[in-house]
């Protein structure tokens, strides 16, 4: 069958894909969170300040679980996650600045974060990964020249700090990728 | 700056379509550096992207939603308010299928649109159409056990916007599709049939072939208009991207 074109997420879905704790992925108070945060940036090297991300890393037999977006029945509200479960699914808007911030447990299985990137001007999303181990190697990574490689890992910054800034163009443009 | 004028805009457009139909004529997904959508400019890689053979790849699976992340008043959006939003009131059902024809069940689907005035409520909608206070223009719901979605909302309005000077967007629906992988992914939008907007219009143009644009427009049912109620439009959804389980065999 044919697939449905993409079209831009546009301008205005802040009051509709957003919702409260997206990018706290990992269950509140575990012990073992990392902190991934960046910038991302168009092709002069402006910030983008209407760009939206979508985090996906599989969890204990590599499936995800409801929860991310709970809702609350008495008030038609956000209730929040729940504080235990990890979903394995995260949703972030860009600040005015461009930078976004996220929570979460270090991958297990994948050396990985799936990324989903969308943004005004962008008529189909662009998909990346975010690899946190400095050693880790696959197929992907050895196939790519190092300067591109590098896109693809993060900056420790701390020990629980990583930095992972994506361009969508331009000399360090973040490599994307295709499934088919 | 000045704006380039529709003229420019329709000029470009028609350039884009002549190619496409010069060459493959079967380009479904627009691609993401397309001129005459101004924003796309700075906001599209120019390297091709790098394919991922790797059949254990995380992205072959996605997240879950459940019970938990809707409830029932979410698919109707005239409700939630103190009182009834202005404009048409609409239903808008289908069915989201995978690109093997199956049904994609108990996947969340989300929508966002303007109000029956073509005015967002959002803080950086600059149009001076009125804000309806019974109306925000979002909701979800999560498809049945036959790939189905359903919602209630109002039409949506046509609006301006500044890609160039007198640009106005055809009256669209915002849609947002989980499939079971994360490579199905889709953000969308859906439009109305007949709008005699689509032509001017450079994102909906995007998409260069006519088939695969024919694809975003929504057909008007009568089956589905309710009497003294709403009127009923069906527009489905077919999801792009391998799964873990999808094969070539399928297809
Ligand atoms: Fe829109």
């Amino acid at each position: 069958m044919h697939p449905t074109p993409s079209q831009t997420v546009g301008p205005f879905y802040g009051y509709a894909l957003p919702f409260p704790g997206g990018g706290e992925i990992a269950p509140a108070g575990h012990p073992d969170a990392i902190t991934v945060h960046g910038h991302v940036y168009d092709g002069a090297g402006a910030p983008i300040p209407d760009a939206l991300l979508e985090f996906w890393q599989p969890g204990d037999g590599r499936a995800g679980r409801p929860g991310s977006l709970r809702r609350d029945p008495a008030t038609g509200g956000f209730a929040g996650r729940d504080g235990v479960t990890f979903t394995g699914f995260g949703r972030i808007a860009t600040d005015a600045d461009g930078h976004w911030a996220i929570r979460t447990l270090p991958p297990s299985g994948a050396p990985y974060l799936s990324v989903c990137v969308f943004a005004r001007g962008l008529l189909h999303h662009l998909f990346t990964r975010a690899y946190l181990d400095p050693d880790a190697t696959d197929p992907l990574l050895a196939g790519l020249a190092p300067e591109r490689r590098a896109t693809l890992r993060t900056d420790r910054e701390g020990p629980r700090t990583h930095r992972f800034d994506i361009r969508l163009q331009g000399p360090e443009e973040t490599v994307f990728l295709d499934f088919r | 700056m000045t704006l380039p004028t529709q003229h420019d805009i329709s000029q470009e457009i028609a350039q884009l379509v002549a190619t496409d139909t010069a060459t493959s004529g079967t380009a479904h997904h627009p691609d993401r550096g397309y001129a005459p959508y101004r924003s796309s400019l700075l906001r599209h890689p120019r390297q091709p992207l790098v394919a991922v053979g790797d059949p254990d790849a995380a992205e072959l699976r996605g997240p879950v939603f459940g019970t938990t992340d809707v409830t029932e008043l979410d698919a109707d959006l005239t409700r939630g308010h103190t009182g009834e939003p202005l404009g048409e009131r609409i239903t808008v059902t289908g069915r989201v299928l995978d690109r093997g024809g199956r049904p994609v069940c108990g996947q969340l689907v989300e929508v966002w649109q303007a109000n029956a005035s073509g005015r967002y409520a959002h803080q950086r909608d600059q149009h001076p159409a009125p804000l309806d206070p019974h109306f925000t223009g979002a909701g979800r719901c999560l498809t049945d056990d036959q790939g189905r979605y359903a919602f209630t909302t109002i039409k949506p309005g046509a609006y301006p916007w500044r890609n160039h000077h007198n640009a106005w967007r055809p009256a669209h629906i915002h849609f947002s599709l989980f499939g079971t992988a994360f490579t199905q992914r889709l953000v969308t939008q859906m439009y109305f049939p007949g709008d005699p907007l689509f032509p001017y219009d450079p994102i909906l143009q995007s998409v260069t072939s006519s088939a695969a644009r024919a694809c975003l427009v929504a057909t008007y049912d009568h089956d589905l208009t309710v009497p003294e109620w709403s009127l009923g439009y069906r527009w489905d959804i077919v999801l792009d991207g391998p799964t873990a389980t999808w094969t070539e065999e399928d297809h």
